[in-house]
């Protein structure tokens, strides 16, 4: 009998040991996107705040408004989704490269080293408002660093350009992103590189393999794997992005870096629109299912297919 | 590599040098203007102060509220860590040494909560809160309690991911041991397993800790004027029609420097942490 007891209080622990985790993930995070799918599908302002579940049904009246591209609100929305998908794709990539870059340079010893990647690692450390207001001072037009290098000190430009309206903001904002999200790709593929034995290097060196030859047939297909987490993690965060723009721009973003986040905040909170802001969101966590399911399917047949 | 030839030792240099140039920029900036008078951040860019003044760093606590924030941030970051860290521990190690129904169920779900964008839970957990509040006068809105419970959230999937990770790097040999030696489960997690994976623990407590330090989204619209944390409060300076640059980056850095210093002693163990953990 205490044997059985015994047994059946070893097969409730593990469940017991994730209670704690599984509440916390069920307020914060599914009940909320379960309410955030009911909301979509109300008629939801300012008025019923109080008690949301008093608002009128809409049926899919806000999600037919978000898409139809011809009028205003549809039209902002889809502007976005591409400034979005541009920005995300460039601040990736460059993110990944210059990481990967600065990671395999700095796989061997040199003098200096420690203190080189404890400097890389700052824009990582630093709180987000914190380093991105000082990147908007460095963007102002008249007191900003930026442009007298460009135009007092380099002579590059012929006129001190705007740089937190108009179309500039987006150059503006993908370097802030950059430069944020670089260091992380640095220490994740630093971290990847420290798995790979020594010998393999001797072994291609000793062979007379050269240095690009060793960073593709030993150090690339090494941190394959990690590559696939990094960049999805990347995608996620970057798509995702919030701080960024909010500390650089304020509530309202310029046209050409109206990140989509941005954009619902400002119809949800701005314009007291719940309903419409809660169908874009949903809209847009459908978009992400639907990349990283085609993304995760992707990598793993080439694995398979590597196998 | 190996032996690398002098043209690839060329090229790192210079490739290390533009690197560091556009990552401490920033830095030098906060730091040059916190110390500059007035007049020399409302005119033109110069790199070095006309004269030297500590004034900024005085006048920041009487310009904003900062010593509020400050601790309203660190009672939310501080507290979300603790909790975060000991929930993520718990749940790691039934992970990890656990082979129990619901397993890969739990550990998807968690995971993919992570790519829910912040603003799909933002609108609803703030209505939720608002509710909860009128229903049973429970402050979670406008509160420290709501926040900190939110952000505990934020780092707990990757904290429990990374820490599975750990614990399975950790021989089970040395569960069998201290179990036959009669300890129980819990024992056997709090004397043999956590001590051992103290490098992922705190590799998950400084994400943690920077992830809540850092937040600004759920800050800007969860908090009142007493509850403001620094990430809403050093906005605070934007709003006024003569930004006074200098404060802002003297407050910056001072932010700064509680979650850099952290960082830059433990970074060894985030290394560490992440290879085991994560990278895997």
């Amino acid at each position: 009998m205490a044997q059985l007891r015994r047994t059946r209080g070893r097969a409730a622990l593990p469940y017991l040991l994730l209670l704690p985790a599984l509440a916390a993930e069920l307020l914060i995070h599914l009940v909320p996107m379960v309410v955030g799918i009911v909301m979509s599908f109300k008629q939801l302002t300012q008025f019923f705040i109080r008690d949301w579940s008093t608002a009128p049904w809409s049926g899919t009246a806000n999600y037919r408004m978000a898409v139809d591209f011809h009028a205003p609100v549809g039209q902002a929305l889809l502007n976005s989704f591409w400034v979005t998908c541009a920005f995300t794709v460039l601040s990736v990539g460059l993110s990944w490269l210059v990481g990967s870059t600065a990671a395999i340079m700095m796989q061997d010893a040199f003098r200096g080293r420690a203190l080189l990647r404890a400097a890389f690692l700052l824009p990582y450390a630093l709180p987000v408002f914190a380093a991105v207001i000082t990147w908007s001072f460095m963007f102002q037009r008249d007191t900003g660093l930026i442009n007298h290098v460009l135009h007092d000190q380099l002579h590059l430009v012929k006129q001190k350009p705007f740089w937190l309206i108009g179309d500039n903001s987006f150059t503006a904002l993908l370097t802030v992103s950059v430069w944020r999200s670089w260091p992380f790709a640095f220490l994740t593929l630093t971290a990847g590189l420290q798995n790979i034995p020594r010998e393999l290097y001797e072994a291609a060196a000793m062979d007379g393999a050269g240095v690009w030859q060793q960073i593709r047939r030993i150090t690339l297909p090494s941190l394959r794997p990690v590559n696939q987490v990094l960049v999805l993690v990347l995608f996620l965060w970057t798509f995702n992005d919030f701080n960024t723009p909010f500390v650089l721009f304020g509530k309202a973003a310029p046209k050409a870096a109206d990140l989509i986040s941005i954009h619902i905040y400002q119809s949800s909170f701005v314009t007291w629109n719940f309903g419409s802001g809660s169908a874009m969101s949903v809209l847009l966590l459908l978009f992400l299912l639907l990349v990283t399911a085609v993304y995760l399917f992707a990598t793993n047949r080439r694995r398979g297919a590597d196998d | 590599m190996i032996n690398p030839p002098a043209w690839f030792r060329r090229l790192r240099r210079l490739v290390l040098l533009l690197l560091t140039v556009f990552t401490l920029t920033p830095v030098a900036v906060m730091l040059s203007s916190s110390l500059k008078p007035l007049q020399d951040v409302q005119g033109p860019w110069r790199w070095v102060p006309s004269h030297l003044t500590l004034r900024p760093y005085l006048d920041i606590w009487t310009t904003v509220p900062l010593a509020r924030y400050f601790t309203n941030s660190l009672i939310v970051a501080g507290s979300a860590t603790g909790l975060s860290v000991l929930i993520a521990v718990l749940a790691g190690y039934a992970v990890s040494r656990y082979r129990f129904r619901g397993r890969r169920l739990f550990t998807v779900t968690v995971l993919s909560t992570q790519m829910f964008p912040g603003i799909l839970f933002l609108l609803p957990l703030f209505l939720l809160f608002v509710n909860i509040g009128n229903f049973t006068g429970l402050a979670l809105y406008g509160s420290r309690g709501g926040l900190i419970l939110t952000y505990l959230t934020f780092s707990l999937p990757f904290s429990i991911w990374m820490l599975v990770g750990y614990f399975d790097s950790i021989p089970r040999d040395l569960d069998e041991a201290a179990a036959v030696d009669g300890c129980g489960p819990l024992r056997t997690l709090a004397q043999i397993v956590v001590p051992a994976a103290i490098p992922g623990i705190v590799a998950v407590a400084v994400y943690a800790f920077m992830t809540a330090w850092g937040e600004v989204l759920f800050a800007s619209v969860m908090t009142n004027d007493q509850t403001r944390t620094l990430a809403v409060g050093l906005q605070g300076y934007a709003t006024q029609t003569d930004v006074y640059w200098n404060q802002v980056m003297a407050a910056s850095l001072v932010v700064s420097l509680p979650v850099v210093a952290g960082f830059l002693l433990l970074q060894r163990y985030l290394v560490a942490g992440l290879t085991a953990g994560a990278v895997k």
